[in-house]
C-alpha cells in the first residue's frame, strides 16, 4: 500500500494535465468532476496509505521511495524521492482532506465564473506541488514543490486578471516571497557544498555529525533557511504580501493563503529541525519573530474593515504562533496548531466566501450586519471558526492547540515569561478582533440585501470543516483535564524531538490554564462591549484624533509597505528613471552606428552597373599585378 | 629555321590585345560588344600560353590553349543565349538597363 | 619568319582596334575574324601549327559564326548603329584607356625584365606531343572540359528557348 505513495501527488497533476489538454472539449460539469475528483481520489488514497502506515509502521518510522535520479552531474545527484514519516503524513492528510473540501466548495462557488476550467487547473497544480513539497525526500525536489506552490499562488491571486489591481497584488506576493526564496536557494547551495548531499535524511545525519552546536556554518544555513520560511509563511519582515493576496478568489485564500501554502515555512523549519537545533540563536530568532508577527498582525487585524483582510492578518498571526512554538522547541505543538488552524481558518474563509457572494462581492464588515438570521449556515460556521480561532475553552480545537503552545512557551527552557506574555496578549487580541467581525457582520441591523444562498456542495464542505474545527483538538488534551491525551505528540515523536518543556507543578499548570481561558473570554467580552453594545464613551474615545491616527497606523499593517516603498521601491524607481537611456547602451549604439556608416559607404559601390563592376575588377587586377611586379 | 622564336614579342602582343579587349569591355554599352571584348581577352591569354610553351618547347602551353578554346566555346554559347533572352525581355542590348541589383 | 610575325602582329592589333571602335556589329565581327586569323599566323610562327589550325577553325570559324547568327537574330539595323555612335562618347574612353595602359605597362615591364631571351627550340611542338600530353597527364582536365561543354550545351539550350506566354 505504501508503494502507491507516488500516486498521491500524481493524481492532482494528472487532473491538471487532463484539464489543460482537454480544455476545448470538457463541459463545465466534466471540468468539476475532473478537478474535484482528482483531489478526491488523492484524498482517499492518502487516507488509505495513512491508515496502513498507522497499522503497520515501517522500519525506523519512515518510508522512503526513490523514483528516479533527477540528474547526475559529478557528485551532484538529486533524486526524485518521496519520504513518508509522521510529519509528512500529517501534512499530507491536511492538504488532501482540507484541499478536497475546498475543491468541493469551489465547484459551487466558482460556478458562474467564465474561467471555471482555468481555476480548477491551477488548483490541481497547486495541490500537486504542495504534496510534492511535503512528501519530497530531497531538498531540491522539495524546492521544486516550493516554487510550484509559489507559482500557483501567483496565478491564483491574479486569477481575475482583468482588474490590473489583482495583477499588482499577484506580483507583489510573488516578488516578496521570492526574496525569501533566494535565501532558501543559497542555503541549498551551502548545504550541498558543506555536506555533499541534499537528501534530507542523509544531510541531517551529516550535519549533526560534522557541525558542532552554534558553529557559524550551521547558523548561516539556518538563517538562510529561515529567510525562505519567512517569505513563504508571511512572517515579519516579509509579511506584507499576504493581505494583498486576498485579491484572489475566496477558496484560493482558504486553501493557499490560510490552510496549506503559508504553513510551508513552518514545515520547512520542522523538517530541517536538526539544523535549527544546531543554531540556538536562530531558534531564538524564530521565537522572537513569531511573537513580533503575532502581535503586529493582531493589532493590524483590529483596524481592518475588509473581512478577508481581517482573516489574512489573523492567518499571519496564527502562523506567528506556530513559529513561536518552533522557536521554543515545541515541535509537536506547532504541527498541532497547524492542523487545527487548517480546519478553522479554511472554515472561516469559506463562510466569509458565502457571505461575500450572498452580498454581491461585498467585503466591508460595516456594510454587512444582521446576517445571523438571514444566512444561518454561514453564521454558524463562521461562529464555530471564530470560536476555535479565539480559543474558546474546552469545546474548540483552537483552544487545545493554542493552549499547548502557550504552556510550552512558559515551561520551555528556550521560552520564558516575556515570550509567554506576548503570546497571551496575542491570544487576547485574537479574541477581540475576530469577535469584532462576528458582532459587526452577523449581529445588529441588516444593511444589505442577501442574494445567493449556499447550496449542497458548499454546505457539505462547511459542515465537515466545522466538525473538524471542533473535534480535532481532542487529539491532544492536557494532563490536568483528567488523564490527558497525547495522540499527536506521541505519534510525531517518531520524527520530531520531544518538547524540551520541563514539567510544572500542577498549581502552576492550573494557573496557566486559567490565564488562557480568562484571556479568551475577556477578549470576547470586550468585543461584545465595544462593538455590539456600542457604549457612547467608547465611541467618543474611538473618534479622537489620536485614536484615528492609531487606527490608520494599525490599518496599514504598521506601515511596513510605506517603509519598503520609501527605502526600496522608491530609490529603485528613481534609479530606473534616471538610467532610462541605459548607459551601457551607448557602447552598443556606437557599434551599430559604425556598422551602419560602413554599410552606407559600401552600399555606394553596389551600383548594379555591370561595366562599373568590370572596371573595379580591372583596377583590382592592375593593383595585384603591380604588387607582384614591384616586389 | 632559326633557333630564336619571337617569344618576347608575342607576349607583348598578347598584352596589347588583352588591354584592347579590356578597353572594349569597359567602354561598350552594347552587350554584344562586351562579349567580343571578352573573346579578345581570352584569345590574348591563349596567345600568351602558346608563346610560353614555345619558349620552353613544352606541349603544356598548347594544351592550355585548347582548354581556353573549350572554355571560350562554352562561355560564348551560354553568353549568347543570355543575350537573346535579355533582348526578348527588355528589347534592348544596353547593359546599363540591367540595374535591378543596385544596392 | 620574323617579318611574317611583325606583319601579322600589326594586322592583329589594327584589326582589334577597329573591332572595338566600329559601331556596326557585323563590321566589327569581320574585323575580329581578321584579328583572330592574324593571331593564327602568329601561332604558326611560334611553331604551333596545330594551335594555328584550331584557332582558324574553332575560333574564327565556329565561335564567330555563332556571333554572326546572334547579331542577325537581334536584327539591330541602322538605328542601332546610330545609338552605338551616341554611346561611344569621347569622354568615355579616358578611364578605361588609362586602366588598360597601366596594365599593359605592367605586363610589358614584367616580360622585358622577367624572362630571358628566347631559348633554343627545335621547330616548335608537334601535334603528336600535344595529343600525348592531352590524353596523358591532362586526361582528367579533358574530362572536366567535356563536362563544361555539356553544361554549356544544356545551358544554352535552356536559355535560348523562346518562352511562350503560357510558360511565363
Amino acid at each position: 500500500m505504501l508503494h502507491l505513495l507516488w500516486l498521491v501527488p500524481l493524481l492532482p497533476l494528472l487532473g491538471f494535465t487532463t484539464l489543460v489538454l482537454l480544455q476545448r472539449v470538457l463541459s463545465r460539469t466534466a471540468t468539476a468532476i475532473v478537478g474535484v475528483g482528482s483531489v478526491g481520489l488523492s484524498c482517499a488514497l492518502a487516507l488509505a496509505i495513512a491508515s496502513n502506515f498507522l497499522l503497520a509502521p515501517p522500519m525506523g518510522g519512515a518510508f522512503t521511495q526513490t523514483l528516479w535520479t533527477w540528474m547526475q552531474v559529478g557528485d551532484f545527484a538529486p533524486s526524485i524521492s518521496l519520504r513518508f514519516d509522521a510529519l509528512s503524513l500529517v501534512m499530507m492528510l491536511v492538504i488532501t482532506v482540507v484541499g478536497f473540501f475546498i475543491h468541493l466548495y469551489s465547484a459551487e462557488f466558482m460556478a458562474a465564473d467564465r474561467s471555471y476550467l482555468r481555476f480548477f487547473a491551477y488548483m490541481n497544480l497547486f495541490v500537486a506541488s504542495m504534496l510534492v513539497l511535503v512528501l519530497a525526500g530531497d531538498l531540491l525536489f522539495l524546492f521544486l514543490g516550493w516554487e510550484g506552490v509559489g507559482l500557483c499562488s501567483y496565478l491564483l491571486i491574479a486569477f481575475w486578471h482583468e482588474d490590473p489591481h489583482n495583477c499588482v497584488c499577484g506580483r507583489k506576493a510573488f516578488i516578496v516571497t521570492r526574496i525569501g526564496d533566494v535565501g532558501f536557494l543559497i542555503a541549498l547551495l551551502l548545504i550541498f557544498t558543506e555536506l555533499g548531499s541534499l537528501d534530507i535524511h542523509t544531510l541531517m545525519q551529516h550535519a549533526s555529525a560534522q557541525w558542532p552546536v552554534g558553529s557559524p556554518v550551521a547558523i548561516a544555513t539556518a538563517v538562510l533557511l529561515l529567510a525562505g520560511a519567512l517569505g513563504k509563511s508571511a512572517q515579519v519582515p516579509l509579511q506584507t504580501w499576504l493581505p494583498e493576496a486576498m485579491a484572489g478568489p475566496t477558496p484560493v485564500s482558504a486553501l493557499i493563503h490560510a490552510a496549506t501554502m503559508v504553513t510551508a515555512g513552518m514545515y520547512l523549519i520542522a523538517r530541517t529541525h536538526t539544523l535549527f537545533e544546531l543554531a540556538p540563536p536562530v531558534l531564538l530568532a524564530v521565537a522572537i519573530i513569531g511573537v513580533l508577527t503575532l502581535l503586529i498582525s493582531g493589532f493590524s487585524a483590529l483596524a481592518q474593515n475588509d473581512i478577508k483582510r481581517i482573516l489574512a492578518y489573523s492567518t499571519i498571526s496564527q502562523i506567528g504562533y506556530m513559529f513561536l512554538a518552533l522557536g521554543v522547541g515545541a515541535w509537536a505543538a506547532a504541527i498541532f496548531h497547524f492542523l487545527t488552524h487548517a480546519f478553522f481558518k479554511a472554515l472561516l474563509f469559506l463562510s466569509a466566501g458565502v457571505v461575500i457572494q450572498a452580498l454581491d462581492e461585498e467585503h466591508d464588515i460595516h456594510r454587512m450586519g444582521g446576517l445571523r438570521t438571514r444566512l444561518p449556515a454561514a453564521f454558524w460556521s463562521y461562529l464555530i471558526g471564530s470560536a476555535s480561532l479565539a480559543a474558546v475553552p474546552l469545546i474548540t480545537a483552537g483552544f487545545y492547540s493554542k493552549d499547548l503552545i502557550i504552556a510550552s512557551v512558559w515551561s520551555s527552557p528556550l521560552g520564558g515569561p516575556w515570550l509567554w506574555a506576548g503570546a497571551v496578549l496575542g491570544a487576547f487580541l485574537t479574541s477581540v478582533y475576530i469577535f469584532r467581525s462576528v458582532f459587526i457582520a452577523f449581529f445588529g441591523e441588516p444593511r444589505t440585501l442577501v442574494g445567493q444562498r449556499p447550496r449542497a456542495r458548499a454546505l457539505i464542505a462547511l459542515t465537515v470543516l466545522s466538525i473538524g474545527a471542533l473535534v480535532i483538538g481532542f487529539l491532544e488534551i492536557p494532563d490536568i483535564f483528567g488523564g490527558g491525551v497525547h495522540v499527536l505528540s506521541e505519534f510525531l515523536q517518531q520524527t520530531l524531538p520531544r518538547s524540551a518543556a520541563r514539567p510544572e507543578p500542577a498549581r502552576v499548570e492550573w494557573l496557566l490554564e486559567l490565564v488562557t481561558v480568562c484571556i479568551s473570554i475577556a477578549g470576547i467580552y470586550l468585543a461584545y462591549r465595544l462593538f455590539l453594545r456600542r457604549k457612547p464613551e467608547a465611541e467618543a474615545l474611538a473618534s479622537t484624533e489620536d485614536a484615528n491616527l492609531l487606527r490608520r497606523f494599525w490599518g496599514s499593517g504598521f506601515g511596513f509597505d510605506w517603509v519598503y516603498y520609501r527605502v526600496l521601491v522608491g530609490p529603485y524607481e528613481w534609479f530606473a528613471r534616471v538610467n532610462r537611456r541605459d548607459v551601457l547602451d551607448v557602447f552598443y549604439n556606437t557599434l551599430a552606428a559604425i556598422s551602419r556608416m560602413l554599410y552606407g559607404m559600401l552600399r555606394q559601390t553596389q551600383t548594379g552597373n555591370l561595366r562599373w563592376y568590370m572596371g573595379v575588377l580591372a583596377a583590382g587586377g592592375v593593383v595585384l599585378v603591380a604588387i607582384v611586379v614591384l616586389t | 629555321m632559326t633557333n630564336t622564336l619571337p617569344v618576347l614579342e608575342s607576349l607583348v602582343l598578347a598584352a596589347v590585345l588583352f588591354a584592347l579587349g579590356l578597353i572594349c569591355v569597359l567602354v561598350r554599352r552594347n552587350i554584344v560588344f562586351m562579349l567580343m571584348g571578352l573573346e579578345i581577352m581570352l584569345n590574348a591569354a591563349g596567345l600568351a600560353f602558346i608563346a610560353a610553351g614555345a619558349r620552353w618547347g613544352s606541349a603544356d602551353g598548347q594544351v592550355m590553349f585548347i582548354f581556353i578554346l573549350t572554355l571560350a566555346a562554352a562561355e560564348v554559347s551560354v553568353g549568347l543565349a543570355l543575350i537573346l533572352q535579355m533582348f526578348q525581355r527588355f528589347k534592348t542590348v544596353d547593359v546599363d538597363v540591367l540595374r535591378r541589383m543596385e544596392g | 619568319m620574323m617579318i611574317v610575325f611583325y606583319i601579322a602582329a600589326v594586322i592583329a592589333v589594327a584589326a582589334t582596334v577597329m573591332t572595338i571602335t566600329l559601331t556596326h556589329a557585323v563590321h566589327a565581327l569581320l574585323y575580329l575574324i581578321v584579328s583572330l586569323l592574324a593571331v593564327a599566323v602568329i601561332f604558326y610562327t611560334l611553331g604551333a601549327p596545330f594551335a594555328a589550325a584550331l584557332e582558324a577553325i574553332t575560333y574564327a570559324g565556329a565561335i564567330m559564326v555563332l556571333f554572326v547568327f546572334v547579331v542577325m537574330m537581334l536584327n539591330l539595323g541602322e538605328a542601332a548603329v546610330e545609338q552605338e555612335r551616341r554611346w561611344l562618347d569621347r569622354r568615355m574612353w579616358g578611364g578605361p584607356a588609362l586602366l588598360a595602359a597601366a596594365l599593359l605597362a605592367e605586363l610589358v615591364y614584367t616580360f622585358a625584365f622577367g624572362i630571358g631571351p628566347g631559348g633554343p627550340s627545335g621547330g616548335g611542338v608537334s601535334p603528336h606531343a600535344v595529343g600525348a600530353a592531352l590524353f596523358g597527364p591532362y586526361l582528367l582536365a579533358v574530362e572536366i572540359a567535356g563536362f563544361l561543354l555539356l553544361a554549356g550545351l544544356v545551358g544554352a539550350y535552356h536559355l535560348g528557348r523562346r518562352r511562350t506566354d503560357a510558360e511565363e
